[in-house]
């Protein structure tokens, strides 16, 4: 087995130990992009020697007797959302097509700080608007279990990335269950942190008031280190909690024994036979470890859907108005300035992105704003109260993280309120602002992953990360990426033993 | 203003604000920098960037709404959005609903009232260059943007419409920047740009308490600007109702060169600012150490001052010129004439020279040696020196300082005595027999003839005033009185 | 119910700044009066006397000193303008006045 196949708590290890160079580390997973990448289309920008610089210079530190980090040689990768200086970053918009930021985001700054190694920047559904990374501007991201499958989205180069074997992590952006949702779809653990614990400086803003950075790994433990290193305070963000990054790894395999489990029963009729099956099996799997099981009913989770169609695309509309040709990105001429700004955003965003602008302008235009944004507002209100309700009788809740298994390519395109069904389980998290993770834990009835969702009030991250890893232990190996490219042979264990 | 209407105006002042850096960056908030150098990716608003707000800005808006006396209250930011191509987010964040000072006043220099409704902070917009035949936006091939100034604080400062003509509205925009001075808010600069000035006008028959449909008139960048735009807009509006037409709510330009205010754009064009809660800021909450800060006045209020001269002239039972005294206020000369009063200056000569003599110089005389500037005061009050003596001697006092006795002494002014002077009274009026007919007829016209020969016979050493009742004296006896 | 004629789409779109064609305006009529229908859940409800939630996670008097930091080099970002003159970003004609 490779090293890379070990994870990033384990190649950061034998890279501080000096067992291996940063240098070998980041070779292998350029190789395996090579490999994958024809079939996946996972990334936006490769960083090949740049990531063998950076690589270079961990293995100096290593060589020094400087300490290069927990993430020491660490090969990830970055959704094309988090600004890296000097690196074009494009959202996967014709609008940024080639702009490259001056400066990185604070999540990158910490990531490089820790010693892990950027290899590339990955694909994702335009502005970070879709569930299927379909929405790109530069072509779809495929799913590595099944190539005619769509790996979920926003995030789905990132996920795709991990569940390929290419990096150990990478990283994305949750609105609405743009990192959940591909982490179940890809078979891979993805976690949306409490809003503020993590710097949304030089995240590109999609809805600021629900996106939030997490990491995808093949595991909890990974995830949850991956976490710890980009979270915590940072004066550059007002909405960002000034505290230090939650402690996780230390509550890894502390079990469940006497917590009280909430399982979600209200989503059961939207969901496929087998996410319905995945989410009662994890339960009777915390059962047997000695949690206190419950089922629960939060009739304003449903809510979540409708009120985040009308938050996430006002606020987009406002965040997307810089996009006017004028400082940076693409310009369409035009004989002034307006029909300038008018012709670039309508040449330079995709047509989803388009949608939402106009829905979102709708939404808080006069006459409108209390029907929509007001309301919708309000409703939010409703659901953090109704989940903080749940809380009192319940240290997490446990529900599906998505209606079904990943869908062919094409299948929901051409109907988006379809499409907007995929963040149906995930969305209410963000407009809480409270914490969730997916965690893989079975194959459906399709033999695709199906991943099962651990909610936690806020600042619950250390019980969330608790819980999902007793889940992880409990869910077959095979339903756990990395997989090589086309998926494996049923039966086949996750580490191809 | 045409009998029968009252002109009704409401100021939007909006007032930069004097700290380090910009409202929501570190780039440095200066003016009259290099083009796009006070830059950073928070305020060219670059993909990714967030905004986080300056504490000073905070204080200084919250010391605004002190002065002004307004309540201080919790406020949200929102995003005010518009596309213009000097605005690098295509929205403002500015306060909406819930701005930082509500519900004050300022008191006037004549008494009169004018009620703030708020006093909010937002942040500035970029400046655009038009370039074409006319450097003006309407003709020109295209234009260029600096973002210097995009994202420096202002404190927008909304008055009540309660103000009654352009006079007034100029009195309050006046004593408007100097409370801002005052606060340490602002350096006060309209030509700078510091300092702009939006008026909501509307006009109604004489005695209506009803409210005239108003029209906001942008681009008063002085206090001229301000005053021809009102007087301008209320004729036009009044000419508009007379002719049987109503005023059509709309904002409008002011056009310096024209004299004129013309419509920004249609009304179908109107904005719709979909404004909604700031995402990427938190509430702000006048806490204690905010609050603190709020009242550590750095200097007196404009209307402290006057209080103050008119106290110190009461107790002198001198009366002082309202106009002299709104002179040195605003020249920051009042401390002079209290400090000279002090030491024993009379206070009515002393305000005189100051706003007038001094006023002409006010950086020279602002480093005046209030001492030296008594002792000349008091040689001028006791007949040693004619005004016009007193004048030159102060002129070099304010150019080399000194001391104004030796000044004097210097320029050879000792006290004309009384015989000495009505012999030079009488000389002239030998000399001009006709000229003093005219003056014993009656005609007062004459007299500066006579002071002025006076003057030229003494080289300047008579005091005209005292010509003038030696003059009146010698025409007495000749009627025989 | 909730809908949106074309008319209201083009004002939106004006809004917006999105040059469209006439094909998708009208597509847009059908698109977003299907959006606002799934929206109508919660147009319906009853929220009064419930107060807006604008941030999730509270947090007040966030702020920063009034310190002078790093400025971008200036000809980085004309660099990454499409257009620039005399060290300013250069637009086409502007029609109009700020409002
Ligand atoms: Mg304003
Ligand atoms: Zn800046």
């Amino acid at each position: 087995m490779s090293l890379l196949d070990a994870g990033a708590a384990a190649v950061a290890k034998a890279v501080r130990a000096g067992d291996v160079t940063a240098v070998e580390v980041i070779e292998e997973a350029l190789a395996r992009l090579d490999a994958t990448e024809g079939d996946l289309h996972c990334f936006q920008t490769v960083l090949g020697d740049k990531a063998r610089r950076e690589a270079a210079r961990v293995d100096e530190a290593v060589g020094e007797g400087r300490d290069p980090g927990p993430l020491a040689g660490v090969p990830i990768a970055l959704k094309d959302n988090l600004c890296t200086h000097g690196i074009e970053t494009t959202c996967s918009s014709r609008i940024l097509e080639g702009w490259r930021p001056p400066y990185d985001a604070t999540v990158v700054e910490r990531l490089r700080g820790a010693g892990a190694v950027a290899v590339g920047k990955t694909n994702l559904d335009e502005f970070a608007m879709g569930s299927s990374t379909e929405n790109s501007a530069f072509g779809p991201t495929h799913n590595p279990w099944d190539l005619s499958r769509v790996p979920g989205g926003s995030s789905g180069g990132s996920a795709a990335a991990v569940a390929a074997g290419v990096v150990p992590l990478a990283f994305g952006s949750d609105t609405g269950g743009s990192i959940r949702q591909p982490a179940s779809l890809c078979g891979v653990v993805g976690i949306k942190p409490t809003y503020g614990v993590v710097s949304r400086y030089g995240l590109i803003a999609f809805a600021s008031s629900l996106d939030q950075i997490g990491p995808f790994a093949p595991t909890v433990a990974d995830a949850a280190l991956a976490l710890e290193v980009i979270g915590g305070g940072d004066p550059r963000d007002s909405t960002c909690l000034a505290r230090p990054a939650p402690r996780l790894i230390e509550v890894l395999g502390r079990g469940v024994e006497g917590l009280r489990v909430g399982v979600l029963e209200d989503f059961v009729d939207d969901v496929s036979a087998s996410c319905r099956r995945a989410a009662n099996d994890a339960a009777d799997a915390l059962a047997a470890a000695g949690a206190k099981v419950d089922a629960v009913s939060v009739p304003e989770a449903r809510l979540g859907l409708p009120a985040y169609y009308v938050i996430a695309p006002a606020e987009a509309s406002s965040n997307l108005a810089r996009y006017d040709g004028v400082r940076y990105g693409l310009r369409v001429e035009g004989p002034d300035v307006e029909a300038m700004n008018a012709r670039t955003r309508a040449a330079g965003f995709g047509r989803e992105v388009r949608r939402r602008i106009m829905i979102g302008t709708y939404a808080l235009s006069a006459g409108y704003y209390d029907a929509y944004y007001g309301q919708a507002q309000r409703v939010r209100t409703l659901v953090t109260r109704a989940f903080d309700a749940a809380y009192e009788r319940f240290d997490v809740l446990l529900s599906p993280t998505t209606p079904s298994e990943a869908f062919e390519l094409g299948a929901k395109t051409a109907n988006p309120i379809e499409m907007y069904l995929s963040d149906l389980c995930t969305v209410s998290s963000n407009l809480t602002g409270q914490p969730a993770i997916s965690v893989p834990y079975a194959l459906g009835d399709e033999g695709l992953p199906v991943g099962v969702q651990v909610m936690a009030p806020a600042l619950g991250e250390a019980l969330m990360v608790q819980v999902a890893a007793v889940l992880e232990q409990a869910a077959p190996a095979e339903a756990r990426g990395p997989v090589p490219v086309g998926g494996r042979a049923r039966g086949e264990a996750a580490d191809g033993a | 203003m045409p009998e029968g209407y009252e002109t009704v105006v409401g100021l939007e002042v909006h007032c930069e604000l004097a700290t380090a850096t910009k409202l929501f960056c570190g780039c440095p908030n200066v003016f009259g920098a290099e083009p796009n150098t006070n830059i950073c990716p928070v305020c060219l608003g670059l993909p990714g960037s967030l905004p986080v707000l300056n504490r000073r800005a905070v204080e200084l808006a919250m010391r605004i709404g002190t002065a002004l006396g307004c309540e201080i209250r919790p406020s949200v930011f929102h995003r005010k959005n518009y596309f213009y191509p000097d605005m690098p987010k295509d929205y403002q964040i500015s306060q909406y609903d819930e701005p930082v000072n509500v519900n004050g006043r300022l008191e006037l220099p004549d008494g009169s009232v004018v009620g703030i409704e708020r006093a909010h902070i937002e942040e500035d917009t970029g400046k655009t260059t038009h370039v074409g035949a006319t450097g003006r936006i309407h003709g020109a091939s295209h234009s260029l943007v600096d973002y210097n100034r995009a994202g420096v604080p202002l404190v927008e400062t909304v008055s009540a419409p309660d103000i009654r003509s352009a006079e007034q509205a100029r009195a309050y925009v006046i004593e408007l920047r100097g409370v801002l001075v005052a606060t340490g808010a602002s350096d006060g600069r309209m030509e700078e740009g510091s300092l702009r000035v939006d008026a909501n006008i509307s006009v109604r028959p004489t005695g209506s308490d009803i409210l005239g449909t108003r029209c906001e008139v942008k681009n008063l960048n002085s206090l001229r600007s301000l005053v021809r735009a009102i007087e301008y807009e209320a004729r036009r509006q009044v000419e508009l109702l007379e002719a049987g037409g109503a005023v059509t709510q709309e904002t409008r330009h002011w056009d310096e060169d024209a004299g004129v205010t013309h419509p920004l754009r249609s009304k179908e064009e109107a904005y719709d600012y979909r404004y909604f809660q700031e995402p990427d800021l938190v509430p702000l909450v006048p806490d204690a150490a905010l609050l603190e800060a709020a009242t550590a006045g750095e200097a007196l209020l404009p209307s402290d001052r006057r209080r103050r001269i008119a106290e110190v002239f009461a107790a002198h039972g001198a009366e002082a010129s309202a106009e002299q005294v709104l002179t040195v206020i605003e020249l920051d000369l009042d401390q002079l004439v209290l400090d000279a009063v002090e030491v024993g200056a009379d206070a009515r000569l002393a305000l005189a020279r100051a706003a007038n003599e001094a006023a002409a110089r006010p950086d020279d005389a602002r480093r005046l040696d209030p001492r030296a500037f008594a002792d000349l005061v008091k040689m001028e009050h006791d007949g040693k020196l004619s005004a016009t003596q007193s004048k030159t001697v102060l002129g070099a006092l304010l150019e080399e300082g000194g001391d104004p006795a030796d000044i004097a002494a210097r320029l050879g002014y000792e006290a004309l005595d009384t015989a000495e002077l009505e012999a030079a009274v009488d000389r002239v009026i030998a000399e001009s027999p006709d000229e003093w007919t005219r003056y014993v007829g009656g005609d007062a016209k004459v007299t500066g003839y006579f002071v002025g020969k006076v003057m030229q016979a003494t080289k300047g050493r008579a005091d005209g005033k005292v010509v003038s009742s030696v003059l009146a004296a010698r025409r007495d006896e000749a009627a025989g009185r | 119910m909730a809908g949106i004629g074309i008319d209201e789409v083009r004002h939106v779109a004006r809004l917006a700044r999105l040059e469209l064609s006439d094909e998708e305006l009208h597509g847009l009529v059908g698109e977003l009066t299907a959006l606002l229908e799934h929206v109508d859940a919660i147009r319906q409800l009853d929220t009064s006397g419930v107060p807006a939630t604008a941030h999730a996670i509270p947090l007040s008097n966030v702020l920063r000193d009034d310190v002078v930091g790093p400025c971008l080099e200036r000809d980085e970002v004309l660099a990454a303008a499409p257009a620039a003159e005399e060290g300013r970003i250069v637009v086409p004609a502007i029609l109009r006045e700020e409002p």
